[in-house]
């Protein structure tokens, strides 16, 4: 049946067209994928000492801290993508990161998609920023502040990206509904050391769009990361922390768009929410130039940001946010500890950007960045262009 | 962790699709869904995922259109890369097998006619450009005949219990709209060789078929907003030449027709560049009828 499909349809398209049929050399590189760099620097200034800056009441990821300061390259972003056949689609994207005389190339996602399983199935296997959130699965250049809300570096590093399986299910309804569930390796923050024989983490979200009239549209989510750690390792102050247990992450995630006519070309508005909650409990092995102490952990953690963005004339668009985090830990250990919770960390960020084209964007932005005790000025100035093949427009 | 799986459970059971009877047809723009119904009539339900208010390069992959791209059994695009920010990805979202490029339910309206406008080389320096050629095919209507062909082909393809009906109505639609190509083509002669400004290398086959001298663009580029200095060169571009009119689509911002038509006096006027764009525009016949419409009032 399908095959009759096929024949027919090559039949037709014989018949039916034949105005653009031109002989064409035919040579390897007529299948080349879509190639796309995204070259990505920035400025930072800060009014106190970056070394300084924590997050009162969280254990990050040993590399999470501030930009770098001053003049200094983000990462450089090659991605290359292409249907590998009927049946399935592939992504890799590398970035090239350069810290101080270091160079280091590092895969930031390489997965394969299927395309044309039935009932609106869909399985995504490699290593993936996985869909939780709604602005985890968001590539750095595509958010709308340079850096990521104060939740998600608290709780996901940024973003959670790791190797595994993700099945995914969009409803055949009117609203968009679209369930899903990932299987992780658990090597990445908040998981580490690939617990249960390196499937230490899993996911399960659910997300739900529509319209509302020509004007509005908006997406709602739930999602559940479960990860275990196995001595994941954090940084702080007086010396280092690992983290043997699980950790368990709820987020709720809104955002609404509204655009005249559901024109987005000229003027439109977002508003932007995302609460994130979690729970720890495990044991703590910390680790200080005087001693090294180990004890239970249980924390609870929470955390939430709110943003909206308007353009306000083609090309210009400007942007506020505020972040802010809450922590109650008990923690069981005689000494020092990166858990102690010495206030709520709060930032209120403001930015504006202009793009030239679809391709290129200039963003200053300015953060008043209360994570640590005493309050951080910081101020941003970031380049964000890309070239070769069109980028996607997400929503 | 078991209240989430409960949802996700209940949603399943909740959700489990209801059968259809009629073909879903989605459409990237409104002239295909039109299109679809022409030929289709009652046994399909085409949308269109575009409005004519909203300019078909700047969509986003909206959770609503995933959610009709998920049901659509028939997709019919313009292509030559007008939607490539929005419908490929659209495409990988939705897990619909049947409409993904190659299948039958996937069918790019841009593949049936000849291409204009293809440029040489392409360099993102020079704006927007589409290495296949100009997308905006729709603004001649013999090339909606042609595309109107393979649409019902591909109806008939994918609804082979009602191939006859397809058929039976295309032939009925291919005779009235070949009978009105002759009128608007007479109605238009008069154009020929009349310079035109617009605003968007929107309306090149247009152009084409009418005869008409596209002699500026109020963007200095593809895909850029017009600028003050841009504007200015072509004041005194197009100072001393008999233009005809300022041309441009209901989803770009007036403000720059304007502007170059009260300094030179040139008439600037709104075409159907689609279905429902203006009053009178409700299906493909009313569109051109009021596009030829507008044509002829111009004067100069």
């Amino acid at each position: 049946m399908r095959f009759q499909r096929r024949a027919a349809l090559a039949a037709s398209i014989l018949t039916a067209c034949c105005a653009t049929a031109h002989a064409q050399q035919v040579t390897g590189n007529a299948f080349n994928p879509a190639i796309s760099l995204i070259l990505n620097g920035h400025y930072a200034s800060y009014s106190r000492n970056p070394a300084d800056w924590a997050l009162s009441g969280f254990m990050l990821d040993r590399d999470a801290g501030l930009p770098t300061e001053g003049l200094s390259l983000d990462e450089t972003e090659l991605a290359i993508s292409a249907n590998i056949d009927d049946k399935y689609y592939g992504f890799v994207a590398a970035s090239i990161d350069q810290t101080g005389n270091d160079t280091s190339l590092n895969l930031e996602e390489g997965y394969i998609e299927t395309l044309a399983l039935p009932k609106g199935l869909k399985i995504k296997a490699g290593r993936f920023l996985s869909d939780v959130g709604y602005l985890n699965p968001i590539h750095s250049h595509a958010w709308d502040f340079d850096d990521a809300p104060l939740a998600y570096t608290a709780m996901l590093n940024g973003a959670y990206k790791d190797t595994g399986v993700q099945l995914k299910w969009v409803a055949p309804t009117k609203l968009f509904v679209e369930l899903g569930t990932e299987l992780m390796r658990g090597d990445a923050f908040p998981a580490a050391g690939a617990a249960h024989g390196g499937v230490g983490a899993s996911t399960l979200f659910v997300h739900v769009g529509g319209d509302v009239g020509d004007t509005s549209s908006w997406r709602a989510g739930v999602s559940r990361l479960s990860a275990d750690a196995n001595e994941r390792s954090s940084v702080f102050t007086l010396g280092t922390a690992a983290f043997t247990g699980n950790s368990d992450l709820t987020i709720a995630d809104f955002i609404w768009k509204w655009a005249k006519n559901g024109n987005s070309r000229d003027r439109y508005y977002t508003v932007q929410a995302e609460y994130l909650h979690r729970k720890e409990s495990g044991t703590l092995d910390v680790t200080t130039t005087a001693a090294t102490n180990l004890g239970l952990y249980n924390g609870t953690q929470s955390g939430y940001y709110v943003q909206g963005v308007y353009q306000f004339r083609p090309r210009w668009r400007a942007g506020i946010r505020y972040d802010q985090l809450e922590a109650s830990n008990d923690v069981a250990i005689v000494g020092p500890n990166p858990l102690s919770v010495t206030h709520d960390p709060s930032r209120v960020s403001v930015m504006s950007d202009f793009s030239n084209s679809e391709f290129s964007r200039l963003r200053l932005q300015f953060n008043r960045d209360h994570s640590s005790l005493q309050i951080d000025n910081q101020i941003v100035f970031q380049y964000l262009m890309s070239l070769g093949a069109h980028g996607a427009h997400r929503f | 962790m078991k209240a989430l799986s409960f949802v996700i459970a209940t949603a399943f059971v909740i959700l489990a699709a209801p059968a259809h009877a009629a073909v879903e047809v989605l459409a990237c723009e409104p002239e295909w869904a039109a299109l679809a119904t022409e030929i289709g009539g009652a046994l399909v339900v085409a949308e269109s995922a575009t409005t004519p208010q909203q300019d078909p390069h700047y969509i986003q992959a909206r959770p609503s259109l995933i959610a009709k791209m998920r049901r659509a059994a028939l997709v019919i695009c313009t292509g030559a890369d007008l939607e490539v920010g929005w419908l490929p990805l659209l495409l990988r979202q939705a897990g619909n097998g049947a409409v993904q490029p190659g299948q039958p339910g996937n069918l790019n309206a841009a593949d049936y006619v000849e291409m204009l406008d293809k440029p040489s080389s392409v360099d993102r320096s020079l704006g927007d450009v589409h290495p296949y050629g100009n997308p905006h095919i729709q603004t001649d209507p013999r090339n909606i005949g042609k595309v109107a062909a393979a649409v019902a082909d591909r109806l008939a393809m994918l609804d082979g219990a009602n191939a006859a009906t397809y058929k039976q109505r295309y032939e009925d639609f291919a005779k009235r709209w070949q009978a009105a190509v002759e009128r608007w083509t007479t109605a238009v002669a008069p154009l020929k060789g009349k310079q035109i400004v617009t605003h968007h290398k929107g309306w090149a086959y247009l152009e084409n078929w009418v005869g008409l001298v596209e002699v500026g663009n109020l963007e200095p580029k593809p895909g850029l907003p017009p600028s003050a200095a841009h504007l200015a060169e072509l004041l005194n571009q197009v100072k001393g030449k008999e233009v005809a009119v300022i041309v441009r689509s209901t989803y770009e911002d007036a403000k720059a027709s304007e502007w170059l038509g009260t300094r030179t006096q040139i008439p600037y006027v709104v075409l159907p560049h689609t279905v429902g764009s203006v009053p009178g525009a409700n299906d493909l016949f009313g569109m051109f009828d009021a596009m030829v419409k507008t044509l002829a009032e111009i004067k100069r």
